[in-house]
């Protein structure tokens, strides 16, 4: 297999772009990450893609040239970008091609995601009763946690107060202004025990990344990072995972840990070896939990990291440098490509007002979702 | 509890005079919930679950969710969770009779039939009666 490179990063916004459609802004973030990789689309030889909620991706070709590149729709929920990026990379590991685009791009409708029931194999009265809510999932999942390990409130808080601090300085996220504690803690509660600001809110965006081999990057003269792994995983047996009538008394299986194990292992390093990581945080409990799931701390130890800012910009593991999904908002088809676009960013030394200091080398990003999967990304300089 | 309820669905509890959820028995021997229906229910031994288990999480739904929710359209925030019934599984569930405060993880839940909405009747779980 050989080295795989992201050699141009494009983003549109995050947030609300009114009367331009998502796939519009997909467009828009491929055109942004050719112009980065100083490349036409005539160069582009195959494309990955995808949406949950704004259709197919292969129409772009409409706007950006009928040149007759192969251009594979992807459509696996929450995975969708990480899964365009790992079939891209793959197609170059391959040897079949020298230039991909993995681009990922949503419009959602404001509110709360309303997932049908017969989509996830599940019976009409479990969505009828209401419990069939991806909000009550992770306040289910983070309360048993709290109470297991140790966590306060003023935790979940924390997460969220940094998420805001750091979207202020990301010029792709949503919510540019901080919030503080006590607005965060005090705000209406959606699921106890999280408030409003504890949530991320469905949105839209878009993001295109150009893959290369490494003798493109080398003709190219490229600002290149390695990809130096990428792992999808779903779900193990005895796992909770969001929409789940019930759950194996057995439990306790992660396809989290599975994917960064997995990843972990490809890289050939550890947790300790990342400098910045990007993990999904759908609300503020799941920063925490993830912060274990992929073994950069033990459950339980989230309390002590936050309180001394250690996942901050300036801390010893920075974590959600562009304030994330609570700040970015969540496109379900961009957003797991959002969190490898960011640490190409970081990685290249470009965060501007949100650059982790001391030229970071590694950089790792997951994103989680329904019905259960995840997505590991690392990057290395 | 009205006899002109009708269950929100057929086949989630069995109609006896202390009803239980059913359940489904995998030739593994793992107990699911519900019990599946189709071609996945092949194999799939039906199994009356226990009426009494434990708190294993919780929260309260604090906004009117959107469809497929079918609830009463005048809005009352309502809890929910998770109650782990001893070597069977862990089911979600409506809680009752008990306020948000009142939950602790661990402790003892039972199994009640109540009323979703003017003609239907849904499962949940209260906290124990101390007779």
């Amino acid at each position: 297999m050989r080295d795989v490179y992201i050699i141009g990063a494009g983003i549109h916004a995050f947030g609300r772009t009114e009367g331009r459609s998502g796939r519009d802004q997909g467009v828009y973030s491929v055109r942004e990450a050719m112009a980065d990789a100083g490349l036409e689309w005539g160069d582009v030889e195959c494309a990955y893609g995808g949406s949950a909620a704004a259709g197919n991706a292969d129409i772009m070709v409409n706007e950006l040239g009928l040149t007759g590149l192969p251009f594979i729709n992807v459509s696996n929920g929450c995975a969708t970008g990480g899964s365009a990026l790992a079939s891209a990379r793959n197609a170059i590991a391959a040897g079949e091609f020298d230039i991909a685009l993995a681009v990922g791009f949503d419009k959602h409708p404001r509110g709360a995601f309303n997932a049908k029931p017969a989509d996830y194999g599940l019976p009409e009265w479990y969505g009828e009763t209401g419990m069939m809510l991806t909000t009550q999932f992770f306040a289910l999942k983070i309360q048993r946690y709290m109470h297991l390990h140790g966590i306060s409130r003023e935790t979940l808080g924390r997460v969220a107060e940094k998420a805001f601090r750091n979207g202020e300085r990301a010029e792709h996220a949503w919510r540019r202004s901080p919030v503080d504690l006590d607005t965060i803690m005090n705000a209406p509660m959606i699921n106890d025990p999280l408030t409003k600001y504890m949530f991320c809110s469905p949105a839209e965006g878009a993001v295109a990344l150009i893959l290369a081999s490494e003798k493109k990057v080398k003709e190219l003269g490229a600002d290149a990072v390695k990809i130096a792994s990428v792992a999808v995983r779903t779900r193990p047996p005895g796992s909770f995972e969001v929409f789940a009538p019930s759950v194996d008394i057995d439990n306790g299986g992660k396809p989290t840990v599975l994917a960064s194990n997995a990843a972990f292992n490809t890289a050939g390093i550890g947790p300790e070896d990342i400098d910045v990581a990007q993990l999904q945080d759908t609300e503020s409990g799941a920063e925490i939990m993830h912060m274990a799931e992929n073994g950069f701390c033990k459950d339980g130890e989230q309390e002590q990291w936050l309180a001394e800012g250690r996942t901050e910009i300036t801390g010893m593991l920075p974590v959600n440098t562009d304030g994330g999904c609570l700040a970015c908002g969540e496109p379900v088809g961009a957003s797991g490509l959002r969190q490898v676009y960011e640490n190409t960013v970081q990685l290249r030394g470009r965060g501007g007002a949100r650059q982790v200091p001391n030229s970071p080398k590694t950089a790792y990003s997951h994103v989680y979702g329904a019905p259960g999967l995840s997505g590991v990304a690392i990057l290395e300089r | 509890m009205s006899q002109t309820l009708s269950p929100i669905a057929a086949g989630l509890w069995t109609d006896e005079p202390s009803p239980r959820l059913i359940g489904g028995r995998l030739p593994s021997g793992k107990i699911i919930f519900p019990m599946p229906k189709g071609d996945s229910a092949r194999d799939v031994e039906v199994y009356p679950l226990s009426r009494s288990g434990t708190l294993w999480s919780w929260t309260r739904q604090d906004f009117r969710p959107k469809e497929p929710y079918t609830g009463p359209e005048a809005f009352e925030p309502y809890l929910l969770g998770f109650v782990e019934l001893p070597n069977e599984t862990i089911v979600e569930t409506r809680i009752t009779e008990a306020k948000l405060e009142d939950l602790k993880l661990g402790m003892t839940m039972e199994f009640v039939v109540v009323s979703f909405d003017e003609h239907r009747s849904t499962y949940a779980f209260r906290p124990e009666k101390k007779l």
